[in-house]
Parts: C-alpha cells; structure tokens; sequence
C-alpha cells in the first residue's frame, strides 16, 4: 500500500492586480498554476527526490504533502485518507505523522530555545508523552544525531554552527516518529565537508526509524546519491518520473536532458554536451494548455499545444516521461 | 615564479578586530596570476577567500587591516598606491570585480544600462554616446539584447542581472576580472549559460580571471589552476588536472571525498569531521590539523611550510612525503570517521 498518494493535485494563487493596475489600465485577475495535476505515489521504505528549477512548484508540492497548502482541485491521500478531509483531530494526529525539514538551519530554530527545547517542543505541544519520556526520547535523538546531549543539552542555536544545527532542525522532526519526512534543500546553506555527514545520517536514520522521505533539491547531484526514485518538475508539470539511475543516465524528457547536461561535474577533464535548450524559463502566469516546456523545447511541434501527458502515479520501478513526442527524439541527444 | 604573471601577491595577511580579537582572516597567502588563465579559489564559507580579494581590491571594513610584502600587477608596484590612486588607476580599469550576490548589486531606481554607462564615464572620459556603443557592445557579448538596456533591475531575472554585473565588469576592458561566487544561487541551466558565456568571453578577450567559489564542480571545469583555502591560508594549489588527478593535501583530500558528481551515484560521500576553525588564537601548528585524520605530533606544533611538489604544485603539509599512504587511507570511510 502506498504510504502517500496525490491524486490530480493542482494548486493555483490568484495574482490580483493592485487598484490602479485594474482601474486604469483593467488589469484582470491572473492565475498562477504552480502544480498541475500531479499524480504521485510513495511508499513507507523510500527516499523520493524531486527536482526543477526555481519556481517549478518543488515547494508547493512539499507544503501539500505535509498539510500545510490545501490543494485547489484533486485529492492528497495519506494511507488511503484524504488530508483535505480530516477533521481537526485527525490532522493533529497527521501533522506528527508528517514531519518537515527546512533549507535555512539559521533561520528555523527559535533563538531563544535551549537545544533541548526547541527538540522537545513537538512532543510537549502534542502530549505525546510524559515530561520524563519526552526527556529521554530528546536526549536519545540528539545522541542519534551526533550531538551528545552532556553537551548540547543547555546550548543556544547561536552557539552551534550550520551543521550542528541542521542536526537540531533534523532531531526535532525525527523526535515526533514520523512516517514522512519532507527535507526541502536541507543541504543548501551548508559547507561541502558537511554536506555528506547529513545525506549519511538521513539515509541512515530513515532506515533505522523507518520513515519514508520526499527530498526536493535542485541538485542532481545530491538527488542521485541520496534519493531511490526521481522526479522532474518543470513550471508546475511533472514531467519525468523513475528510478534515480535510470532518470540520470538515460533521461527521456527533452527537459531532464537538457538539465541533466547542465550539470557541472567536478572533475576538470571531463566533457559535457551543451543542453539542448533554447530560451529562458518563464512564470506559470496564466500558462497556455498543453506542455509548458514547448517553448524551449527543440524538439516541438504545433501538436504539443494539444497534449500535456500527464504521469500516472504508477510503481516506484516505472520510469515514465510526459512527452508524447518521446519516439521522435534522436537518442543521441541524451 | 616567472615574473611575467599578471598579478603576484606575497605574503598577503588580513586581520579583523572584533571584541574577541583579531581574527587572522587571511595569514600568510601568495600567488601568482598569469596572463590569460582562469584561476579558481576553492575553499568553504569562512576560510578567508572574500577578504582575500577585498583587501586586494581594498575595500576592507573598517575594522580589516592588511599587510604584504609584495602586490605587483603587470609589473607595478600597487602597495605604494594611494586609496584614491589605486580607484582612479587600476579599480574597474585594469582589476574588476562582480561581486558575490552580484544580482543584488544593481541599484533598483535606475536603467540597467544606464548604471554600467555611468561606470565607464566614471572612469574613462568617453562621452555618453561611446559609453552608450560600449554598453551596446558589452550586453551583445553576455548575451542580453541591447533593447534590455533600457529596463530596471527588477524586470531582469537572477540570470539577467549576473550577466548585467559580468557586462559591468568588462566595461573598461580590465586585464583582471574577479568573480566572487558568480553563479551561486542560479539554477542549474543558468549556470551552464553564464559559465559558458564567460568562458567564451576568455577567449575573446584574453581577460584572466579570478573565480571564486564554494562549488568543486565549477571550479573543476572553469579554472587552469587552482588555489584550495583553508582557514585563511592556501593549503595547495596546482593546475587543476594535477589537483584532481594528484591531490597531496587532506583537506584535499577530504574534499573530493565529500563532493557528489552525478557521473558516480554509487560513489559513497565521506565528510570531514569537526568543524572550521575560529581563527582568533594565534595557535602554533596547522589550522587543519583538529580534523585531519593523518596528523602526528609535529602538525599541532609547528606551521607547515610549503612545499614544492612541482614548480606549478605547491603544498602546505608536513606529511606530503606520506601522500601515497594517505591517499590510499583517504578514500576509506573508516579514516575519516572511526
């Protein structure tokens, strides 16, 4: 059974125009289409990395999952349960469930907490246990996560550095046991020595504890080392989906080829082939029907405005891309 | 080294007073730029490669004090300068600099053109309609239309405005530009563009440059040679092949080990441990030394020297007679983390 399922998930901001933009000039309401129906499934033993650039709705798509962004249409299904449907008691009971990750380890920890705290402040707020089990189950956590509670039990979120806090952001999810983690960009602030030190410890504990996880970064490089399966988004659409070896060296989609070539690789003699793209990326701003990636793409034609495939959430071993143009493009472009 | 470099720096020491004490920033750097090389500066947050090049371009805080026993560049001695001399004469003339978080660096109240037309009739005497063919000529080689002259900062994306700042920054035809992180926080396939863009610039115009960056991978595929920073001081530097194919330094080391490369997935990534040193104290030995697997008794007593592995390969660590060894041991998960 999956773990997690989207079911046609779209999610659109209206863009209001300001009072003299619509008295004057009569601007219009305009929509932002920052998820389009996304079809997704996970299950409870893998680690799903989602990719894009800025504004392809990767952030979106995590804030649905964890509850936190009701989806304008379709259907967020948590072990066969509609999140859009529960009742406020069952959403408590969802949110510890489902745990988040945040990119900017300065910014997510409450300055005026204590280590121990800002850990134990989830399981306190919930009731999940007694005052002295959560104690124990705090300082078991931060050991698991490297930082030795003798040590770091009294400390302040200044007296740690980007990684050490990290640690503290990935000990207060992880504390409330949940079945999902969603990490979004968790590595980005950090130095590269330390980087590998928390993929490790992620990796590791999410077979320990057992939880699955949905990791959104826009580097590849990190997806491949850390995530089972892959997905592409490109201004809201998915457009590639599959096992993360498969995705990276045999990529269909015209777009997670060019990205995919666009990788710098840190070796000084290797060679790349320039991405096969043309342009820049736009807004999802009242997008026209059909694939948005038809304007970049090299290889379009006027039937692409008709069709936009959608991917089905499919099994975690499928890999399937959403162009259906994908017999027409030259292998050797990959 | 040869004496035809295009910048030669020895010795160069950057100290910050803070309420704690100095902060030894920079200690003890040297290095050559020649003429028509991309030379990368690798290193993590902190280790001193943004004071590097703002006390070489002088525009330290105020509480930064820098000294040196040489800055030569095309020959000249540039210490002896004046601050207003060294503006006038060789800032944005003959050195440029775009500067980290370039895309924040356009002033927001004025036309993207007009701001790199007033930089070239601050420093040159050209009229404005030659600062105006100029900048015609300079969005046409980073690859903006000339029509965008005429746009403010905020109709520009991220990868609009970096390459605004990189058009700035060959305005008065410079023979040194410095790139301070230029494509941090781009996406990846702005990234590719502007690297290529700047790579093709290179060739057109024969301009070395100093990158700077945080990213192994960049560094790797832009520069000839390449410096490896550490608390403040320069741990090894090489021609880039020889840093990857050769590397003698465990910081090196250790850096390769942590950086991921979507051509080996299977790869598994080992940290360094510990964290980067504070830089306050004035303690003897190698700053690396806390975190380095192969330390001996020597390393936390006395500075290493530096070493020369080649004339082109130069390496600050006791034990580079024991590279072999290390490198073998480095590769093991087991010798970082036990």
């Amino acid at each position: 059974m999956a773990l997690l399922e989207l079911q046609e998930v779209t999610r659109h901001f209206e863009l209001r125009p300001g009072i003299v933009e619509r008295v004057i000039r009569g601007g219009k309401t305009r929509v932002i289409k920052a998820v389009e129906a996304m079809n997704l499934s996970l299950t409870q033993d893998e680690i799903l990395g989602i990719a894009g650039e800025s504004g392809c709705g990767k952030s979106t798509t995590c804030s649905m999952i964890a509850g936190l962004l009701p989806p304008s249409s379709g259907q967020v299904l948590y072990r066969d349960r509609n999140v859009g449907g529960m009742t406020e008691g069952e959403l408590k009971g969802h949110r510890r469930q489902v745990q988040m990750i945040f990119q900017d380890p300065y910014e997510s920890l409450n300055p005026r907490f204590r280590i121990s705290d800002i850990v134990s402040e989830g399981p306190r707020a919930l009731g999940l246990w007694g005052e002295k089990e959560i104690e124990e189950r705090v300082a078991d956590m931060l050991s698991s996560v490297g930082l030795g509670p003798a040590k770091y039990w009294e400390r302040y979120p200044h007296e740690l550095s980007g990684g050490e806090r990290q640690r503290v952001g990935i000990a207060s999810a992880l504390v409330m046991e949940p079945e999902l983690v969603v990490a979004d960009e968790p590595l980005s602030m950090l130095d590269v020595s330390i980087r590998a030190g928390i993929l490790d410890l992620l990796r590791d504990l999410s077979q320990k504890r057992n939880f699955a996880c949905v990791y959104v970064s826009h580097d590849l490089s990190i997806l491949g080392n850390i995530a089972d399966r892959l997905l592409i988004m490109y201004l809201g659409q998915a457009v590639e989906v599959g096992p993360v070896h498969e995705v990276i060296n045999n990529p269909k989609h015209p777009y997670t080829r060019a990205l995919i070539s666009a990788v710098p690789v840190p070796d000084p003699r290797a060679k790349r082939s320039p991405p096969n793209i043309v342009g820049d990326i736009s807004r999802p701003v009242d997008p026209p029907p059909g694939c948005r990636f038809i304007s970049r793409c090299p290889y379009a034609d006027k039937s692409c405005s008709d069709f936009f495939v959608k991917l089905d959430t499919g099994s975690r071993l499928t890999h399937q891309a959403a162009c259906h143009r994908l017999d027409q493009i030259p292998d050797e472009a990959a | 080294m040869t004496s035809n470099s295009l910048l030669c720096v020895r010795n160069l020491r950057v100290g910050y007073t803070t309420q704690q004490g100095v902060v030894h920033a920079v200690s003890d750097v040297s290095f050559d730029v020649q003429r028509n090389e991309v030379f990368g500066i690798a290193g993590e947050s902190g280790c001193g490669k943004s004071t590097l090049i703002r006390a070489l371009l002088r525009l330290l805080s105020n509480n930064g004090t820098s000294t040196a026993s040489k800055i030569e560049f095309e020959g000249q001695d540039v210490q002896g300068l004046s601050d207003s001399a060294f503006r006038q004469s060789i800032l944005w003339k003959r050195i440029s600099l775009v500067p980290q978080s370039a895309m924040n660096s356009l002033n927001p109240v004025y036309r993207v053109g007009d701001q790199v037309i007033e930089a070239i009739r601050a420093h040159s005497k050209s009229s404005r309609s030659e600062a105006r063919e100029r900048v015609e000529f300079l969005f046409d080689i980073v690859g903006l239309q000339p029509e965008l002259m005429r746009s403010y900062p905020h109709e520009f994306s991220g990868g609009m405005r970096q390459r605004a700042m990189i058009a700035m920054s060959l305005a008065l035809d410079p023979g040194l530009i410095i790139m301070d992180e230029p494509t941090t926080g781009l996406d990846v396939l702005v990234q590719e563009r502007i690297l290529r863009r700047v790579r093709e610039i290179r060739t057109e115009i024969a301009s070395s440059i100093i990158l700077i960056t945080h990213d192994i991978a960049v560094i790797a595929e832009m520069s000839d040679r390449i410096a490896v920073m550490y608390g403040g001081k320069i741990m090894e530097s090489a021609a880039a092949n020889d840093l990857f194919d050769a590397p003698y330094h465990p910081y090196t080391l250790g850096l390769k080990n942590a950086f991921p490369s979507i051509r080996a997935m299977n790869t598994e990534l080992i940290s360094i441990p510990g964290s980067p040193p504070a830089l306050l104290g004035d303690e003897p030995g190698c700053l690396f030394e806390p975190r380095c697997p192969f330390s001996n008794a020597v390393c936390s007593q006395d500075l290493p020297s530096r070493h020369y592995v080649s004339d082109l390969h130069e390496v600050n660590c006791h034990r580079h007679g024991d590279v072999v060894e290390m490198r073998e041991r480095a590769a093991l998960k087991s010798t970082w983390h036990s």
